[in-house]
């Protein structure tokens, strides 16, 4: 492939600044939430130990909830500066969905998380934890709308076609359609258990330190408790995902399975080389009927491979195959840490400071972003060579005057000040991890001099004032 | 299903965009102001927008997406053809916005982040100015694609909308300066004031003369008979703005200044919907061409209509918690 492509550098672009993004969202979403819990747990039970670790947690949030606007605002013009095509075709389809996402988030930024962050003193008790329900409702609200948006253009339905443009028919159809359901609650799912990880990870890390430890405890209790539910359900979760997958998308399966010659009975590849050129899986090391008995949950089901379709409707089998054998793996290794810790709890042992749990917890914590990665590569690959899938080919997507080198100057500047930005903001983050949870009359005072901060002026000075205090 | 919301679109669209200009526009002027003004008085530049600045710029993600929804078209063909201006605005308003999370973290870094607040304040205006000029100016369309290069912004009249768009929120900036300070601060934001007033009436004057020169089309709207005489009032009310500015920049009215700034932007922004309507994509689609479907339009609608007062009284009220003079010794250090 050309290395000056317009298509394929505006694809890298925005694979770039969506994979940022996305890390935002992966971690706010569950975090919204799990801090709604703790409010909740604060408010019926008036126990101090439930707003310490909101508190700390919330500081956190200010910060990624930042970046993730931030970040936010450069997504909606990729779509006018690179894909003017594809918006041109689908804008009366998608974009009031993309309008309610954005809507939302705003109305959310703009009304609870300002009462949630600085109005604890400022609003009664009722109202406080309801802005922290509603930050959480407000999250899932756009994970909706946007997932939606993603959902429509893999499985695009309740449409017609006039003079080469989308024009919505059903609006129910549009925003419920096929793989809708499938993909929220597999993603929902995915930053639950991403946020669970990370605060597994941080309990234990402040615990093998003796930094607040009986929050800490209750960090990584509250954790495995809801790992050993969510890990199991995400992995029935995927597996109904993927039945809607082959459904509706089944280049994509094929692609996933690393199948280039249809089979009946289907075996599982478990690893390969795969080789688009040659249509053929090198070093495949196969599990016989396994492939039919989970993909089809039959005996000897078939599953089509990518040869039924011409070279130029097939995906590129190697991203999506790879990546979704690192999400599949990295579920397994959830899974276990799962049920280690549940059976480590039985005589506390997973409190052990020097145990290898807590050891282990900490480097763990980043896998769920790399699972969220791998994952959306396998479906947003996968989908590939389609924008639309089946009726709208990417190569016709990209903006017609935009030229290689365009594409490969903005791919660099974005890259730079990414570099720049997120390490920056997440190094304040791990800054504010090192603090740990700190004495509740460091909580945000409701307002000072008539007016509340900004949130992550706010975190760093009660990190300063608690390192001040520790010090 | 024969209501028109075209027209009810342009009125919400053409309102958040002057919502963001004037609101981010003196935020933005208040961020070149910063590099300018007297070193003691920066941390009070500062202050003077830091609870407001993240609220006014989301309206640029309204504006977007209001455009995109509503008038597809114009988005599809507007957005590639100021592909650079786009991107520079974009990531100097990141770089903006993030200088007021970072820059307290540590004294090394301060100076870094000093600059990348007061240089991306400037870009991203400098930007947005061109991306006004290449609107008015128009672009090379064929069909429903713009068929120009990425570089066709590049054109003295675009170049002079950039400098005067800073002139622009720079007066913005100083007038909220005056209204939100005192003492030795309001005073130097009176005369940077001045001076931004002078750039402005100049840019003004040179647009004014060249757009018509240019766009025969825009000649014939303003000098023909007898759109001379309704549309004479325009400049006139322009020019008796500017002289109030002026004077009340020289005497110590605080809050006329900034409402006298807004008057101006107000008029330019009349003068250039008079000179390009009805086209939203100059001199090629006109509204009614470049909109979404009715469906498409009327389904937005209903969430923005319930959505839009909630998110405008809130606005409202937390400028009503933060009003008042701001000082140096609080808030960000």
């Amino acid at each position: 492939m050309d290395a000056l492509d317009p298509v394929f550098l505006s694809r890298l672009q925005w694979a770039w600044v969506i994979a940022w993004h996305i890390l935002l969202p992966a971690f706010t979403v569950g975090l919204a939430s799990y801090i709604a819990v703790l409010e909740g747990l604060h408010f019926f039970t008036r126990d101090e130990i439930w707003l310490r670790i909101s508190a700390f947690w919330t500081k956190i949030f200010a910060v990624s909830f930042g970046m993730g606007v931030v970040s936010g605002i450069i997504m909606p013009f990729q779509f006018g500066t690179n894909w003017s095509r594809f918006t041109d075709a689908t804008a009366d389809v998608l974009s009031p969905l993309m309008a309610y996402e954005g809507l939302m988030a705003f109305f959310l930024e703009a009304s609870f998380l300002g009462v949630l962050l600085f109005g604890r003193k400022l609003v009664p008790r009722w109202a406080h934890f309801f802005a922290a329900l509603m930050v959480a409702f407000g999250t899932l609200l756009s994970s909706f709308w946007i997932l939606s948006t993603n959902s429509w253009m893999q499985t695009p339905q309740g449409y017609t076609i006039v003079d080469g443009r989308f024009q919505p028919a059903d609006w129910m159809a549009i925003i419920f359609n096929p793989s809708f359901p499938y993909r929220l609650a597999h993603n929902v799912t995915a930053f639950y258990i991403t946020t669970g990880f990370v605060v597994l990870g941080v309990g234990a890390w402040l615990l093998r330190r003796n930094r607040a430890p009986e929050e800490a405890r209750m960090m990584v209790r509250m954790a495995l408790d809801l790992l050993i539910v969510l890990v199991p359900l995400q992995i029935l979760l995927g597996d109904l995902h993927g039945l809607n997958t082959l459904k509706y998308q089944p280049t994509k399966l094929a692609a996933i399975e690393g199948i280039y010659d249809t089979e009946k009975p289907a075996p599982l590849t478990l690893f390969g080389i795969p080789d688009d050129e040659a249509a053929e899986m090198h070093g495949a090391i196969k599990i016989p009927r396994l492939g039919s008995l989970i993909l089809t949950h039959t005996w000897d089901g078939e599953i089509k491979g990518l040869k039924e379709w011409p070279m130029d409707e097939r995906p590129p089998a190697a991203p999506p195959f790879y990546a979704f054998r690192i999400m599949v793996g990295i579920g397994f290794l959830m899974l276990f840490i799962a049920i280690a810790g549940q059976v480590l709890r039985r005589g506390g042992r997973v409190y052990r400071p020097d145990g290898w749990f807590l050891r282990l917890c900490p480097w763990i914590a980043p896998l769920g972003f790399v699972a969220v990665i791998a994952g959306w590569t396998t479906t947003e690959v996968g989908r590939q060579p389609w924008t639309v899938y089946g009726l709208l080919k990417t190569a016709d997507s990209v903006s017609p005057s935009l030229t290689g080198s365009d594409v490969a100057l903005s791919l660099a500047l974005y890259i730079v000040v990414y570099l720049i930005m997120f390490p920056t903001g997440i190094a304040f983050m791990a800054n504010l991890v090192r603090k740990g949870p700190v004495d509740g009359n460091l909580e945000p005072d409701a307002v000072e001099s008539g007016r509340p901060e900004r949130p992550f002026e706010r975190a760093a000075q009660q990190a300063n004032a608690a390192g001040k205090a520790e010090g | 299903m024969a209501l028109d919301l075209v027209p009810l679109w342009t009125l919400l669209l053409a309102l958040a965009v002057f919502y963001y200009v004037v609101f981010d526009g003196f935020d933005l002027g208040v961020g070149i102001l910063y590099g300018l003004a007297p070193v003691e008085c920066r941390p009070t530049v500062m202050n003077s927008v830091a609870p407001v600045w993240d609220g006014n710029e989301t309206w640029l993600v309204f504006g977007g997406l209001g455009l995109l929804a509503a008038f597809p078209l114009a988005f599809a063909i507007i957005i590639p053809a100021v592909y650079f201006p786009i991107l520079i605005m974009l990531l100097a308003l990141v770089f903006r916005g993030v200088a007021f999370e970072f820059r307290f973290k540590n004294e090394a870094l301060r100076r870094f982040w000093d600059g990348a607040f007061c240089g991306g304040s400037a870009v991203a205006t400098f930007a947005q100015g061109v991306v006004l000029g290449t609107f008015i100016q128009g672009f090379q369309v064929d069909g429903r694609h713009f068929t120009g290069t990425s570089f066709d912004w590049v054109t003295p009249f675009a170049l002079l909308t950039g400098v005067a768009l800073m002139f622009g929120y720079t007066l913005l900036g100083a007038t909220w300066l005056v209204l939100k300070t005192e003492g030795e601060l309001q005073a130097w934001s009176r005369r940077a004031g001045r001076v931004a007033l002078i750039g402005v009436l100049a840019a003004i004057a040179g647009v004014s003369i060249w757009t018509p020169l240019e766009a025969p089309q825009i000649h014939e709207r303003w000098f023909s008979w007898p759109n001379i005489a309704f549309l004479a009032p325009v400049p006139v009310i322009t020019a008796l703005i500017a002289i109030a500015e002026w004077r009340a920049l020289g005497r110590d009215y605080e809050v006329t200044p900034f409402i006298a700034a807004v008057g101006l932007f107000l008029m330019s922004f009349l003068g250039i919907a008079i000179s390009l309507w009805p086209m939203i994509v100059p001199f090629h689609y006109s509204l009614w061409q470049a909109a979404s479907s009715e469906s498409t339009q009327a389904f937005l609608l209903i969430g923005t209509l319930f959505l839009l007062p909630v998110i405008l009284m809130y606005t409202a009220w937390s400028y009503w918690v933060f009003r008042g003079k701001v000082r140096g010794d609080f808030g960000y250090h």
